[in-house]
């Protein structure tokens, strides 16, 4: 089992402990998951992820936007420096071979964050399509994330330096960190790439904060959940085309790629359940009595204080009010409906 | 109170009320493995189950733990306090309960461990 450089801080901290992607990694701290998850919520708060276990790579050399557009459906000759995109990596038959954020730093320097379960499938991916002019390198960093409405004016102090005009989806590299105004909640918050070196005083700085509680792997299960956002292995995979996993817009019509995906008659969506319970991973979605899909994800929101989820249903059932997801013996009334479960409050530019 | 427990290896506990009546709730082991409980699934009244059978069902945000009667009978009472708080579940066992089962078979009972049993069951646990 691998471990993060912050593993021992976890343990010692009391976290409960499970194995995700070949890590050990928290999956609740002593607060526990609920409160954990309503504090990265709560207004001036902030939780701090321990999340090195995801990969990261570096591009450098002529052509990347042209190759990016060859293994995405994505259009990269416009994104400019300092910007950070999501997209997926395609197989030949245009399903999903993983999502991505890809950052720009420089005509020929791109930064690429990937998926802990899925790194060494991208890394073989990346090197079967890579083209002679360009050079790729894992990178040796740990990952952190700071989420929450608190998390700017912490990260601020902590860099001493202004982010006021970083925003969503952009990143700026600091000293030998790489800082980007992203992540997986939903809040506005910041993800960390640093050395390792560098990562257990890191950490103790933002503990130091009495804003900042760590969070483990189940709040931020739950609060991608809230947001939508899939789960690689889970709601997008090798069997689902963006365009079925409801992310049309990662795909460019600039790019042929992406014309080339054929129009879906499934689509992942939000499913509501309408009376109590909770439906997992796995449980059936019915229209009537029939079978339209399964959940690719589920769960309990604590802001909604309801069971929900994400599946693939057909088309033709999007209206349907006949819905219910079955859970054990019991069909639960439920609705589907768009995504997120509620609002983003990410920090875009002003118009 | 706690001396007259009995323990299940699935880490229920029951006690009895009115010499035939089991109250059924999970232990501080179990509780804890759970973490933050979000939904408790209680069995219905008048159900009857048998030793063994899974009669509810204890959500916590991560995973959901089917519960096991330890006793066959028939429900006659379910917390529903449950329903509106699942944390309840942790209370001591006069409001932590889940469900009351009226044994048609009282002599289950000594197949169950006592308290001192059930903490060295633990140990081997590890």
């Amino acid at each position: 089992m691998n471990k993060t450089t912050l593993h021992s801080w976890h343990t010692a901290s009391g976290a409960r402990m499970g194995a995700f992607a070949g890590y050990d990694m928290p999956l609740f701290y002593a607060l526990g998951a609920l409160k954990e998850h309503e504090h990265v919520r709560m207004n001036g708060m902030a939780g701090a992820f321990d999340i090195s276990h995801m990969g990261q790579v570096r591009l450098r050399g002529p052509g990347i936007p042209q190759f990016l557009e060859q293994i995405t459906p994505s259009y990269f000759q416009t994104q400019k420096i300092g910007a950070a995109k999501y997209s997926v990596l395609l197989t030949s038959h245009n399903t999903i071979v993983d999502d991505l954020i890809v950052t720009k730093f420089g005509d020929e320097d791109y930064f690429v964050v990937i998926n802990a379960g899925t790194k060494d499938k991208d890394i073989e991916f990346f090197n079967a399509h890579l083209p002679s002019s360009i050079v790729m390198d894992r990178i040796d960093h740990d990952l952190i994330a700071l989420q929450g409405s608190g998390a700017a004016s912490i990260i601020e102090q902590i860099l001493d330096q202004s982010l006021d005009d970083l925003h969503f989806m952009q990143a700026r590299k600091v000293g030998d960190m790489i800082i980007s105004r992203l992540g997986y909640t939903g809040e506005d918050g910041f993800e960390i790439s640093l050395p390792t070196a560098r990562t257990q005083s890191f950490w103790e700085d933002l503990m130091a904060h009495d804003a900042v509680k760590p969070i483990g792997l189940a709040a931020r299960d739950t609060l991608r959940l809230e947001m939508g956002y899939s789960l690689y292995g889970h709601d997008i995979d090798e069997a689902h085309t963006p365009l079925e996993a409801d992310l049309g817009f990662v795909c460019s019509p600039k790019n042929a790629r992406a014309a080339a995906i054929p129009q879906p008659q499934q689509k992942r969506v939000g499913i509501k359940l309408n009376d109590k319970g909770i439906a997992r991973e796995g449980a059936e979605i019915y229209d009537g009595a029939t079978l339209i899909g399964i959940l690719s994800s589920g769960g309990y929101s604590p802001v909604l204080k309801m069971g929900i989820g994400m599946g693939y249903v057909p088309l033709t059932t999007l209206a349907s009010s006949d819905i219910s997801i079955k859970v054990r013996d019991n069909f639960i009334p439920a609705s589907i409906v768009p995504l997120p479960f509620i609002p983003a409050r990410v920090r875009r530019p002003l118009k | 109170m706690t001396q007259q427990l009995k323990f299940s290896k699935d880490h229920e506990w029951i006690y009895l009320e009115n010499d035939d009546t089991a109250v059924l709730g999970i232990t501080e082991y179990a509780q804890h493995a759970l973490g933050d409980l979000v939904y408790v699934e209680l069995p219905k009244m008048g159900a009857s189950y048998k030793k063994g059978a899974h009669c509810a069902v204890v959500e916590s945000v991560k995973t959901a733990a089917e519960v096991y009667t330890p006793v066959t009978g028939d429900v006659v009472a379910v917390n529903e306090n449950l329903s509106a708080d699942p944390e309840v579940l942790k209370q001591p066992i006069e409001s932590g309960w889940i469900c009351k089962i009226k044994m048609t078979n009282k002599d289950e009972i000594s197949s169950l461990m006592n308290e001192a049993e059930y903490k060295d069951y633990l140990k081997t646990l590890g």
